[in-house]
């Protein structure tokens, strides 16, 4: 209880008053009661439902029957694909934009931090309803097919991962020496590509890492764009499965919250607690 | 911030060589932003536009407001009002149980480990969303669900008395799920920015917890807490992906008449459709400025 001599000024940490320490502990440990048992019942029932999938025995026959599904795994694979597609496309837009403002536009930062923050501000409904209205018939006629349809989505999902990857790359710039690294790879002759790659990208890997990642668990399992898309992707072929299966969904679930927990957690164990996102993606 | 700009400023002259041309190595800046903007524009502002547009236009062509005037048909107003219900519900029940929730692992006395516990899964938590949440509810609190079922064991039928997970009371709990954490998230940091030598002053001007609380730490804490109401307001309001899967999409809340809209112009008038969406935005986008002004305030005195 003694450890607030630590020199980081991140943990800054509060000591209860001594009097009435016991009170505010027993309050506390009933709320978090209360919050653990209301978040962990929905989890276990939906764990418990899916091991009785077989009669009479409890087991994992939910699992393997959703994983033997013929539509199951082409889903996952496209989500999987789309995702790593529109987190690549997001960091290439996304770093050199941020290093550039950083480096050399800073009255320009706002006007991107605004922009970044509007997928906060247009929900996903309505954007993909406007997606659809702008370029479903000519000039712009985009979703003609299938795979041009997969491209417009992978494009969206890179612009609705700007709030969380520009807010990751900007920690991780503000927390180095952009304009020192920059000089000091200047004055060894790189120029800006390799600046780019070789000494801005290696420095952010953490920010790049927490950002990708969080788009991944939003990107992974998403219902709305897809659903209005026509992609045969994993939340759409989830939202058919619950209508169509009784014990599926649940082994599903538990597989999309392991998901989304591995994910989570690989921020939390890199990024050291810094993350302080704000959620998305319902 | 103000030193980092002029020295930038400086480079800027010395690289131009003299001040000869410096308008065309300003254009040269703007290129390195040029892909960002081109890309928001195709992918964000550019369909936003086509609905603002669109929802300005009469059915004969022509500007007008006429869309705007219909978003109080009572089928919208409906939608609407059910979206508004469950977001405030939410907001402020989400919003006082993450406080508490927060208030608990930080300085209630937990003992360390609860406080990361409770982080990590709220992290976890306020992105569980969409399908798989709404199916972990129809498993808890379904027709067939597990607590359903317990409430049976003792007698009473939920779903005689009244309940159902496909109505507002129902999603409103489900929506609870990814609103609790979402406050534990933002109002942390606002806890850990309370002083300990206000608590000790207070104290020893012979302040008792309850008055701390009321003439020191709430008053502090109160546009933080205010503004991530707010913020977990518009995280419900446009909410779609939840409530599609819970009800199949046939709730009658704002996102859900956006997406019928979508699949056949249900509203029977293409143009109150693009209104009812730019309604949503414009909802959204006050939710988030009073949110990021709260957030400003807060901010002088929790650094």
């Amino acid at each position: 209880m003694t450890t607030s001599t630590a020199p980081s000024s991140l943990a800054v940490k509060t000591t209860t008053a001594k009097a009435p320490a016991s009170k505010n502990r027993f309050w506390s440990g009933l709320i978090f009661l209360v919050a653990a048992l209301y978040f962990l019942i929905p989890l276990a029932a939906t764990f418990y439902w899916s091991l009785r999938a077989q009669k009479g025995v409890l087991g994992f026959e939910a699992y393997r029957k959703l994983f033997a599904d013929t539509n199951f795994l082409p889903a996952f694979s496209q989500s999987i694909v789309n995702a790593i597609a529109a987190i690549l496309i997001s960091l290439l837009l996304i770093v050199p934009t941020a290093y550039w403002v950083t480096l050399r536009l800073p009255k320009l930062r706002s006007v991107i931090e605004f922009i970044t923050l509007l997928p906060f501000v247009i929900p996903a409904v309505v954007l993909v309803f406007g997606l659809i209205r702008l370029y479903s018939r000519p000039p712009l006629l985009w979703t003609a097919t299938y795979s041009s349809s997969r491209v417009l989505l992978v494009c969206v999902y890179a612009a609705i991962s700007f709030p969380y990857v520009f807010r990751a790359v900007d920690n991780g710039l503000r927390a180095m020496d952009v304009r020192g690294l920059t000089e000091a790879a200047q004055s060894l002759g790189a120029g800006w590509g390799t600046i780019l790659f070789k000494v801005i990208f290696p420095n952010l890997r953490t920010a790049l890492l927490s950002g990708a990642l969080l788009t991944f668990a939003i990107v992974i399992g998403e219902l709305t764009i897809a659903l209005y898309m026509a992609q045969h992707t994993l939340g759409p072929y989830m939202a058919d499965l619950t209508r169509s299966k009784v014990y599926e969904p649940s082994a599903m679930a538990i597989v999309a919250f392991a998901i989304t927990w591995a994910a989570l957690g690989i921020i939390q164990l890199v990024g050291r607690g810094q993350q302080a996102q704000i959620a998305g993606g319902h | 911030m103000k030193a980092t700009q002029s020295s930038d400023a400086q480079i800027a002259n010395t690289t131009v060589g003299g001040a000869k041309r410096p308008s065309r190595l300003h254009l040269a800046y703007w290129l390195g932003v040029l892909p960002f903007f081109i890309f928001s524009a195709l992918f964000l502002i550019g369909p936003t536009l086509v609905l603002a547009f669109r929802s300005l236009e009469g059915l004969e062509g022509g500007l007008t407001l006429d869309n705007y005037r219909q978003l109080l048909s009572p089928t919208v107003i409906d939608a609407y009002g059910m979206s508004i219900r469950i977001s405030l519900t939410t907001a402020i029940l989400g919003g006082l149980i993450g406080f508490l929730i927060a208030w608990a692992v930080s300085i209630g006395g937990l003992p360390r480990p609860f406080r990361s516990l409770t982080t990590t899964f709220s992290g976890v938590a306020s992105n569980f969303a969409g399908v798989p949440l709404a199916a972990a509810f129809v498993y808890t609190l379904g027709r067939v669900g597990v607590v359903t079922a317990l409430f049976k064991v003792f007698g009473i039928d939920p779903y005689k008395s009244g309940f159902s997970l496909y109505s507002f009371m129902g999603l409103s709990i489900v929506y609870l799920y990814f609103q609790i954490p979402l406050m534990v998230l933002v109002i942390l940091p606002a806890i850990d920015g309370l002083k300990r030598e206000w608590r000790e002053a207070a104290e020893n001007l012979g302040a008792t917890p309850v008055q701390y609380w009321r003439s020191v730490a709430l008053p502090v804490l109160m546009p933080s807490i205010m503004g991530t109401m707010i913020l977990l307001f518009g995280n419900s309001f446009g909410a779609h992906a939840t409530a599609y899967a819970l009800t199949g999409g046939l709730f009658n809340i704002a996102t859900l008449l956006i997406g019928q809209q979508i699949e056949g112009d249900v509203l029977h008038n293409p143009g109150l459709g693009y209104a009812v969406a730019m309604g949503m935005v414009i909802i959204m986008a006050l939710s988030i400025l009073i949110y990021s002004i709260l957030q400003r305030r807060s901010e002088r005195w929790l650094r």
